[in-house]
């Protein structure tokens, strides 16, 4: 837990594997989600709108955490995936009819089925290879999504996207779908955690330190990090789906490759590898802004400056400067 | 495990509602100061910021002072209604913005449950077609220019057959989906179908293909910058035949960065600086004078917007917001009422403009008016 | 025919420009293993930065042009590498290379606060004048653009290969520990390649912000492109941006004119993957070794 950072992140993970801190990750979960539950209680419409905004953004980040934090693999097409688990979603339910659940899980499986085909012939290469071909796959989803506006709606996006209900409870309302936010996104959390703490989420941590070690060590590291890759996609997929009838309008802005981009740039902020990392740097990416309202556009240049003097000064974002904060705290406390 | 209720805790402060001043009239604008939009966004906030200037020099509306706030929504549709939903939250008395057709789109059923009125610059024509009353149009729809454009190559340029080249964003394709069954029933063929992107580098191969489809003359309709560069990159592949285009083909910002190969641009003009009316022209000067460049019709939109509100809550005499909207529908502003809103302008009941326009021309780096348009419905 | 040559013509301008800004990815790869994302945005910049000293100290362009270059080669040059790389680098190249992402947000929305939202013209150093090549006509300015491209590669591939200090840059590249070990001043090595890449990001800038217009939008394009081109030729040799620049202009303009207008960005990607599958290395670069 008290590893210096530079060492990298190998020893903290292994410190994350002890049974303890994993229950702590756990309970932050559990706590977190009850505390959202409530949260949105006196903080009107646009606060609601705004938490279940952060939870949505930070599903996909989580998945690129996956890809990224625990794989080491840089994926730019994060907010493709995104979009077309969104299309897929708002397609499906608005004009087939059908049921949001279904519609939810067709596009986590449809961004799973890409993923692999996408990663399978670069990682062939070189792990730096997925940066190239996400690229050019992101902005050929980019392209077809807004030329191909007899299915997508083109530039003029697709509106009156329907919300889901829930067994009969209707979810129009900003807290009933905040609430459902919050519960979906406790399930696929909690799902990383399980996922992380396998054997499956061990291999993974193990590519990462270190590919070759692992390869020796008998882990089959091209399928890994390939599965990775595609349930890092699938999570952006999830995100789309509930991205779609939260805000009840889709165009292809949101999916461009600079909100990709964007995106990395959120799972670094929040500290990769860390499993509640993706919380923070969505955060700081979602809500951020709505903070500093005071300085307008400016936000951007204050948003990837932190993101930059974070990276000089504790690559592991802003979770391993809470690591380290609390680490001296208790260091000089005597345990407390 | 702390972190999560520190975070909870700041959230709420942060999204709490700050009070509402007493003396004052709240006004949100919810604009494109970042991303694709930001150029146009930028103008049509800095016309907001020059009325409200105007106005509050003039003692406000109402003796109330505004207050104006500017969101930025980058562009993003989601964001766009987050804002659009704040500003309600925050009581505003009314929502500015945002100018982009897809912003729009996402964010105008807040506005419309609300019951508040929402000032956009969008110019795409499906906008005012889904029946929200509190929607308003600051310029003419690409539905009521386009017409004047096709008879405009019919009878004065007389052209057979036309190349169109547009910018494949909710503007562009708006406006090339809206003169395409105007060529049609004017009888013109459409030579050649030219998308291309905002912000592309080169136009050469358009220029060539538009060349080489040897119609009779050019449909522009494209974004400032794009529009100068294709004008040169045609000059430059000795294109020859007469260039047409609708308001920012021949603005300012177009004359200025194509230089010369502006010259002979001719083509329909709704809301100009260089309009042969005074109080544009007037506008054209404060603006430059205070931000240091030239607007183009985004600044002018914002600028009409706030005296809009103005006029119709001097209109009602009080601040209702929702009879902001009911005021304005079917509404005709006349500049002898309200000087700020520069030419006479009729409010239709689904929110769209009917005003005069012009035909132009741009001669020696100089818009010229050469007829003025009556409006559709006088 | 005449027509195809006028695509053709046009694609090859429009390739030099690409090839000119894809220099520098390669470059940087070569000293550092990263990829520079902020690479068109160095190419936006310094022209805004021109631009910005000419206004704010009303300026004469020469004296404009002469402080806007040098601010930009101190900061994004030098500074870039003691500032950014440096630190960075140490924790490997993942973080490097999101760092630059931060980058080319921060030089772009601080162009626009800074500067302008607007399209500014940007005063061209070559007449405008368009001559004609086998029927089609070809500007003097892009006429410049491939002449330098192609004078530039030619001149960093003699540096390299044909001086002491480029020798010394070039063994940098390939193993720091036995160039240090043999008494290279690395150091000093990855400096200069950095100072030279800023000073070519200047060349690219003066030359294509004339017919681009200087706006803090445009690196995205020109970055993209480059970013491609770089791929195509291969990352790891100089020469790889020039091959890589020309094949994704013409193969852009031939898309534009035989394929469609609305997909013609698709077309250079499908080449990018392409190359991938069959040539992961690119047209002109050698093959690595997996490294550990």
């Amino acid at each position: 837990m008290t590893a210096p950072a530079t060492h990298g992140a190998a020893t903290e993970r292994r410190g994350l594997a002890l049974p303890s801190s994993i229950d702590g990750t756990l309970v932050t979960l559990v706590l977190g989600a009850a505390i959202l539950w409530f949260a949105p209680a006196g903080m009107g419409r646009y606060g609601t709108y705004v938490l279940s905004l952060w939870l949505v953004m930070s599903i996909a980040v989580m998945g690129l955490n996956l890809t990224l934090g625990y794989a080491g693999l840089k994926s730019l097409a994060q907010a493709a995936f995104m979009g077309l688990g969104a299309y897929a979603t708002a397609l499906l339910t608005s004009k087939l009819g059908l049921n949001w659940y279904a519609a939810f899980a067709i596009s986590g499986l449809l961004t799973f089925a890409v993923g692999l085909v996408l990663g399978f012939p670069a990682l062939r290469v070189q792990a730096h290879y997925l940066a190239f071909v996400t690229l050019a796959f992101s902005t050929l989803i980019w392209l077809i999504l807004r030329n191909e506006q007899w299915l997508t709606g083109g530039v003029f996006g697709l509106s009156n996207i329907p919300r889901p209900s829930f067994l009969s409870v209707k979810l129009d309302g900003a807290l009933e779908f905040h609430r459902f936010v919050v519960v979906v996104t406790f399930i696929l959390a909690a799902a990383l955690w399980w996922m992380i703490r396998s054997p499956w989420g061990r291999a993974f941590m193990a590519l990462r330190e270190n590919p070759v070690r692992a390869a020796s060590l008998g882990v089959d590291t091209r399928m890994y990090t390939l599965l990775a890759f595609a349930i890092g996609s699938a999570y952006a997929g999830f995100a789309g789906a509930l991205y779609a009838p939260l805000v009840e309008f889709i165009d292809p802005s949101p999916f461009s490759l600079s909100q990709s981009f964007f995106l990395l740039l959120m799972v670094v902020a929040g500290g990769s590898g860390y499993l509640l990392g993706p919380f923070i740097g969505a955060l700081l990416g979602v809500v951020l802004p709505e903070w500093l309202r005071v300085v307008g556009s400016l936000y951007l240049i204050v948003f990837a400056t932190i993101v930059m003097l974070l990276l000089i000064a504790c690559p592991q974002g802003v979770s391993g400067l809470i690591e380290r904060g609390w680490a001296k705290l208790t260091g000089k406390a005597g345990g407390r | 495990m702390k972190m999560q209720w520190i975070l909870a805790t700041a959230l709420s402060a942060a999204l709490g509602l700050p009070a509402l001043a007493q003396d004052k009239v709240k006004l949100v604008d919810v604009v494109e100061l970042s991303g694709a939009g930001a150029t146009a966004g930028t103008n049509w906030k800095n016309g907001i910021d020059l009325a409200v200037a105007d106005i509050n020099a003039k003692g406000g509306i109402l003796g109330k002072q505004i207050e104006i706030t500017h969101y930025d929504t980058q562009t993003n549709p989601g964001n766009t209604r987050a804002a659009v939903q704040r500003a309600i939250d925050e009581g505003t008395y009314a929502v500015l913005g945002p100018v982009f057709s897809g912003p729009i789109g996402a964010s105008m059923q807040i506005a419309q449950r609300a019951e508040i009125a929402q000032f956009v610059g969008g110019e795409a024509a499906n906008l005012t077609m889904q029946g929200n009353k509190y929607l308003f149009r600051t310029s003419l729809s690409q539905t009521a220019a386009m017409p004047k454009i096709a008879a405009y190559l019919k009878n004065t340029v007389k052209a057979g057959s036309v190349a169109v080249v547009w910018v494949n964003n909710d503007f562009g394709k708006g406006g090339r989906d809206a003169i395409l069954p105007e060529l049609e029933k004017a009888g013109i063929k459409v030579a050649v179908d030219v998308a291309t992107e905002q912000g592309q580098a080169d136009f050469a191969a358009d220029a060539i293909k538009v060349k080489n489809s040897n119609a009779d003359a050019i449909f522009v309709y494209l974004n400032e910058e794009e529009s100068a560069r294709f004008l040169r990159a045609a000059k430059q592949q000795g294109v020859t035949k007469p260039m047409v285009g609708e308001t920012t083909l021949l603005g300012s910002k177009v004359i200025e960065l194509a230089g010369e190969a502006a010259n002979g641009v001719k083509g329909h003009v709704g809301l100009s600086i260089d309009a042969p009316i005074p109080a544009f022209q007037e506008f054209g000067k404060k603006f430059q004078a205070k931000y240091n460049y030239v607007s183009d019709h985004n600044g002018l939109k914002g600028y009409m917007a706030v005296y809009m509100i103005k006029w119709a809550t001097e209109k009602q005499k009080t601040f209702d917001k929702k009879g902001v909207a009911d005021t304005l529908r079917g509404a005709t502003i006349k500049p002898s009422d309200e000087p700020g809103i520069m030419i006479e302008t009729t409010i239709e009941q689904n929110g769209d403009l009917d005003r005069e326009s012009f035909l132009a021309e741009v001669k020696d780096g100089k818009q010229v008016i050469t007829a003025t348009l009556p409006k559709i419905k006088p | 025919m005449a027509e195809f040559i006028a695509y053709l013509i046009a694609g090859i301008a429009t390739g030099a420009i690409y090839a000119l800004a894809a220099i520098g990815f390669t470059l940087v790869w070569q000293t550092s293993q990263t990829i520079n994302f902020a690479q068109g945005e160095f190419v936006m910049l310094p022209a805004v930065l021109v631009l910005l000293a000419i206004k704010l100290f009303g300026a004469p362009i020469w004296l404009g042009a002469l402080i806007g270059i040098a601010a930009f080669i101190l900061i994004f040059g030098a500074g870039f590498k003691l500032a950014v790389v440096d630190p960075m680098i140490k924790h490997g190249v993942l973080p490097l290379a999101i760092a630059t992402m931060a980058l080319s947000i921060i030089m772009k929305e601080g162009a626009k606060d800074a500067f302008s939202a607007e399209a500014q013209n940007f005063p061209s150093f070559v007449p405008t004048q368009t001559i004609s090549v086998f029927g089609a006509s070809i500007s003097l300015q892009h006429l410049a653009i491939i002449i330098v491209a192609f004078a530039v590669i030619g001149l960093l591939q003699w540096f390299v290969g044909g001086t002491r200090l480029g020798r010394q840059m070039q063994a940098t590249a390939q193993n720091p520990t036995v160039a240090r070990i043999l008494g290279i001043p690395v150091e000093r090595m990855v400096l200069l390649t950095f100072v030279i890449n800023a000073a070519l990001a200047v060349v690219a800038s003066a030359l294509i912000s004339p017919i681009y217009l200087a706006k803090f939008s445009n690196g995205e394009v020109i970055g993209l492109f480059a970013f491609i081109a770089a791929i195509v030729g291969g990352f790891n040799q100089v020469r790889g941006a020039l091959v890589g620049g020309l094949v994704v202009g013409i193969v852009d303009s031939m898309a534009a004119a035989y394929i469609s207008t609305s997909y013609r960005l698709a077309v250079p990607l499908v080449l990018l993957v392409v190359i991938i599958l069959l040539k992961p290395e690119g047209l002109m670069g050698r093959k690595e070794e997996r490294r550990v």
